[in-house]
């Protein structure tokens, strides 16, 4: 069975609309649906594995939001699958984020060594 | 009370820019200005009123747990709003983009226009934003 690795870099991609990252939605679908896969968050997706977040209290107009996307969550429940989630650390250093503040069970992966982390999946989708 | 221009043109579920610019059109009706919006291209797909709400299979939630934000609903709660401020929201879609992508229906309050709206609007305003695709 081939593994797959979907690497998120464009980031906050309608993620209000959509309650969610379509591209993590994806890659849990995939999950669900038995593929083995995982999830490489690079640029300024890394934001997504920043634990604690909160979008709650927004609104337009008079339309309240009550179902605000929770990607640290999303995350969560994608590892509890047995996806295995990885971040460019570089990426989580230059954005000020500390590794204390990035949610458990997320794997720091060295910018130079990402060759090899593809390597180990036999599909890539670059989102 | 002053009155603002706002271009949009990225369509909805597609960007960071959608809930940016609608936070600002909130922020300015709420501070009891007019605003104008010109939605180009994919944008004029905001306010189509065929916008459906859905389950979502991977959290296994129901549309009604759910509560899909679609931007119709969006757009409709700035009208209400702006009618509650007693401000006015004018919501112009290029006509031509709209009739490119089958998005005659629309929430009520949008109406057809052109380039040529945007231009007057702009023109009789005190601010402009022109926020386009990339």
């Amino acid at each position: 069975m081939a593994r797959y690795l979907s690497i998120v870099e464009d980031a906050y991609r309608g993620t209000v609309e959509e309650q969610d990252d379509t591209a993590v939605w994806f890659t849990h679908a995939l999950r669900n649906a038995g593929a083995e896969a995982g999830i490489l968050l690079r640029g300024s997706a890394v934001y997504y594995a920043v634990k604690g977040q909160d979008t709650r209290g927004l609104r337009f107009g008079t339309r309240a939001l009550t179902g605000a996307p929770r990607l640290d969550q999303d995350l969560v429940a994608c590892i509890r699958k047995s996806v295995l989630v990885y971040l460019v650390a570089e990426d989580a250093a230059d954005r000020g984020i500390p590794e204390g503040e990035l949610l458990p069970g997320v794997i720091r992966v060295p910018r130079r060594q990402i060759g090899k982390l593809v390597d180990q999946f036999d599909r890539a989708i670059h989102w | 009370m002053a009155s603002i221009t706002i271009g949009l043109m990225d369509p909805p579920y597609e960007s960071a820019n959608t809930p940016t610019a609608f936070r600002i059109i909130d922020a300015a009706i709420r501070a009891g200005h007019h605003v104008n919006v010109f939605l180009y291209e994919g944008a004029v797909g905001l306010g189509f009123s065929g916008q459906k709400p859905h389950a979502n299979p991977v959290k296994g939630t129901t549309a009604e747990e759910e509560d899909h934000p679609n931007p119709k609903d969006w757009v409709s709660g700035l009208f209400a709003l702006a009618r509650e401020r007693g401000t006015r929201l004018d919501w112009v879609n290029c006509g031509l983009c709209v009739d490119e992508r089958g998005l005659e229906a629309q929430v009520e309050g949008a109406r057809r226009g052109s380039p040529a709206d945007l231009w007057k609007m702009a023109e009789a305003s005190e601010g402009f934003l022109f926020i386009s695709t990339r």
